[in-house]
């Protein structure tokens, strides 16, 4: 009996709700709403990644720390024992670990990100729910990553002795910066990869190209003057700079100039890729 | 009282087919060569230009409908009819190409069963994952854990990666999650088609529930039986145009005449062109329900007639009569003659025209597709006159004396037969052994 008045209560509930039209062409206004109610499987998606990542592997977890680690002391070696690039002050394997905790995110979650969708094709053609979900979480899980790699950079600190001083509050915000350009370019690959697969060996190309002409293994300092503006066309650059310059302190200058047309682009390339996917996201179950 | 809760209005949906790629995704190559083509189209004045690589298709052609609250829909049509395109249109899978849907309430829709489970995850992760993709939230699941387990009877295996399930564990699972969504309206594509069949019955149970508390269904299946039983409308789309809708029990029945692609009646008026030789022509034959006529379908339980009338030439002919019904995999199901009828045995047959009825009794056949080989005999051992396939027909299944069972019922025939059941000794221990 109390069941059925719950029932019946709860159907008047959602008489009250606005009726969706199903119609050609039109932006569900819905969409935005539905977003919000299904956050739940975004984390559902991202927990699953995560979950799934490490699974029937023997050091399970500790991946996410030894990947960036080796890559770290490859790159100390190589830049600055090999190559001798200018360290500005700073032990070299901060100086390069505080450049590579952007750059591995970022190249990871664009890779990621880009596959996400073809990855998911089996939801994406039997089920409903905001398509933006699906990237968004493969984003997610690798800023989890970024936020797990941290923790070597607070063990090299520590092993170092640097000291950082207040920048470090302002790493949050490079840090967003990273997350907003890596959705960006995310949304716009993984679209185009539903429709076009060549994307599918376009992006690890753009991330291996990205590497060598994005500051990682340098400092930007040694770009020249002159190109310096032309160079932060490169939004990575503005982002890797920003963070060597939270975490490094007041050795390292950031060009506010550049940094901010780096930001620029970041939010182009965001603005545009949430538009660009929203668009063609109706037809990836048709396309997939 | 009741609301319609899905309004669907000229809906349309077109796809494009390119016959060039395997898939249905296109390489940038395509579309740039593509664009080069329409570039040197521009200059090509006066030439055809058709793209024969592509082909406009159309899934679903200005079907409108209604549906009220409460209602349980069933969609019935042959493969490509457009029924699962409906069902991710309404799911808002896909959008239409023209048209509209307007939809109260919360959507949950069963394309398949165990969307979204991985394989590496365990039973206990798969419900949390399936759950919030089928429009869960957390606590829902959390709250609906226990049954949701219990029902899918899989207690032991809850931390098991479900790769090392078996099937049939997989599904039961898949679809204990998907059982205990909640939403308004439920649309459900050929899930029952999967299962043992205690597992099945248990389903359908659900869906009755469902349906019970106020909710609206919604279900493709091949299965007439399901539909017939569980969906008191049906709705039936031909080469995606809604060909009828209205209750089922209607539907269902013109739904079947039409796709028994068979000759249940034949009638031949010109004696020259008739089949037969310079002995005997037919004139006619037919295969019809007892008391009905050639066009309606025939269930196991009908009782069915057989008949056919030829002209004999050949005059004082001791002629015989038989024939040979075999089913769809060529089994010969029976051989029959008029030998118990003394009307006209052994006896000369004069120039005329014979008819001969033959009464095959209900409950024997079992369902699927016949086809009657008829031939004519003199003085029981010279053929006179053979022809193969003269008739073919279908037998459809009937929900009558299945207990409610809905899967396929295997042999030959299907008689009902006398059963004796007692007990023999009582023991309640094996009273509690449960048989699902």
């Amino acid at each position: 009996m109390i069941n059925k008045v719950e029932q019946s209560f709860k159907f008047k509930l959602h008489r009250t709700m606005k009726p969706l039209v199903i119609k050609a062409g039109q932006s569900n206004k819905q969409y935005w709403q539905d977003l919000w109610r299904y956050r739940e499987l975004l984390y559902f998606l991202a927990w699953r990644d995560i979950l799934v990542r490490y699974k029937q592997t023997a050091v399970g977890i500790a991946w996410a720390l030894l990947r960036p680690f080796v890559t770290m002391v490859v790159f100390t070696v190589i830049f600055g024992g090999i190559a001798q690039l200018p360290s500005e002050g700073v032990p070299y394997p901060i100086l390069v670990f505080s450049a590579m905790l952007p750059w591995q995110f970022f190249s990871n979650a664009l890779t990621d990100c880009s596959n996400s969708l073809i990855n998911d094709s089996n939801l994406i053609s039997k089920i409903y729910f905001p398509r933006l979900l699906v990237p968004t979480s493969s984003v997610i899980v690798n800023f989890i990553d970024l936020l797990v790699s941290g923790m070597i950079l607070l063990g090299l600190m520590a092993w170092y002795n640097f000291i950082p001083n207040w920048h470090i509050l302002t790493l949050p915000i490079f840090a967003l910066l990273c997350l907003a350009i890596a959705l960006g370019s995310g949304l716009w690959f993984a679209a185009l990869n539903v429709q076009y697969r060549d994307f599918r060996y376009v992006v690890p190309f753009i991330v291996q190209i990205g590497f060598f002409v994005s500051p990682v293994g340098f400092s930007s300092s040694i770009v020249l003057e002159e190109w310096r503006l032309l160079y932060s066309l490169n939004p990575l650059v503005g982002v890797i700079d920003g963070f060597r310059w939270a975490i490094l302190g007041g050795t390292t200058q950031l060009h506010w100039s550049s940094f901010l047309l780096s930001v620029g682009v970041v939010l182009a390339i965001l603005l545009t890729g949430i538009y660009y996917f929203r668009a063609t996201e109706r037809q990836f179950a048709d396309v997939i | 009282m009741t609301e319609t809760v899905i309004r669907v209005e000229h809906l349309s949906k077109k796809y494009i087919i390119d016959h060039q790629a395997s898939g249905g995704y296109s390489t940038l190559r395509d579309q740039i060569t593509e664009g080069v083509k329409s570039v040197s189209r521009l200059f090509a004045f006066g030439q055809k230009c058709d793209r024969p690589t592509r082909e406009e298709f159309w899934a679903l052609k200005n079907v409108s409908f209604e549906v009220k609250q409460g209602d349980r829909l069933g969609i019935i049509g042959r493969n490509g009819a457009g029924k699962s395109t409906l069902l991710k249109i309404l799911s808002r899978i896909t959008e239409p190409t023209t048209g509209q849907i307007t939809l109260h309430g919360r959507v949950a829709s069963l394309l398949e069963v165990g969307t979204g489970f991985h394989p590496e995850l365990t039973g206990r992760e798969n419900i949390f994952l399936n759950g919030a993709i089928l429009g869960m939230s957390k606590v829902e699941i959390s709250k609906k854990f226990d049954e949701i387990v219990a029902f899918a009877e899989i207690e032991q295996f809850l931390d098991t990666p479900v790769k090392r399930y078996s099937s049939g564990m997989y599904v039961r699972l898949a679809f204990a999650v998907a059982a205990h969504l909640e939403p308004e309206i439920l649309i459900v594509d050929e899930v029952l088609a999967v299962g043992d069949v205690g597992f099945q019955k248990k389903c359908l149970g659900k869906m009755e529930d469902v349906a019970k508390q106020g909710r609206t269904i919604i279900l493709v299946s091949h299965n007439m039986l399901t539909i017939q039983d569980l969906c008191q409308k049906s709705l039936w789309l031909h080469t995606g145009y809604l060909k009828q809708y209205g209750s089922s029990h209607q539907i269902i029945a013109s739904y079947l005449q039409a796709s028994l692609e068979t000759s249940t009646q034949k009638t031949w008026t010109d004696l020259k062109t008739a089949p037969g030789n310079e002995a005997v022509r037919l004139t006619y034959a037919c295969v019809r329900p007892e008391n009905g006529t050639p066009n309606q379908h025939i269930t196991v339980c009908d009782s069915l007639v057989l008949e056919f009338k030829f002209q004999n030439f050949k005059s004082g002919a001791y002629l015989n009569v038989s024939l040979q019904l075999y089913n769809e995999y060529g089994i010969l199901i029976f051989e029959t003659a008029p030998v118990y009828e003394t009307g006209w045995l052994n006896r000369p047959f004069p120039n005329g025209i014979f008819k001969h009825v033959c009464h095959v009794p209900g409950n024997l056949l079992n369902n699927g597709s016949y086809r009657v080989v008829f031939s004519i005999t003199e003085n029981q051992d010279e053929l006179l006159y053979k022809v193969n396939d003269i008739l073919t027909f279908e037998i459809v299944d009937s929900m009558k004396n299945r207990a409610g069972w809905y899967g396929a019922w295997d042999g030959a025939v299907r008689p009902i037969l006398n059963w004796e059941t007692e007990l023999i000794s009582s023991d309640e221990k094996l009273q509690s052994v449960k048989i699902f």
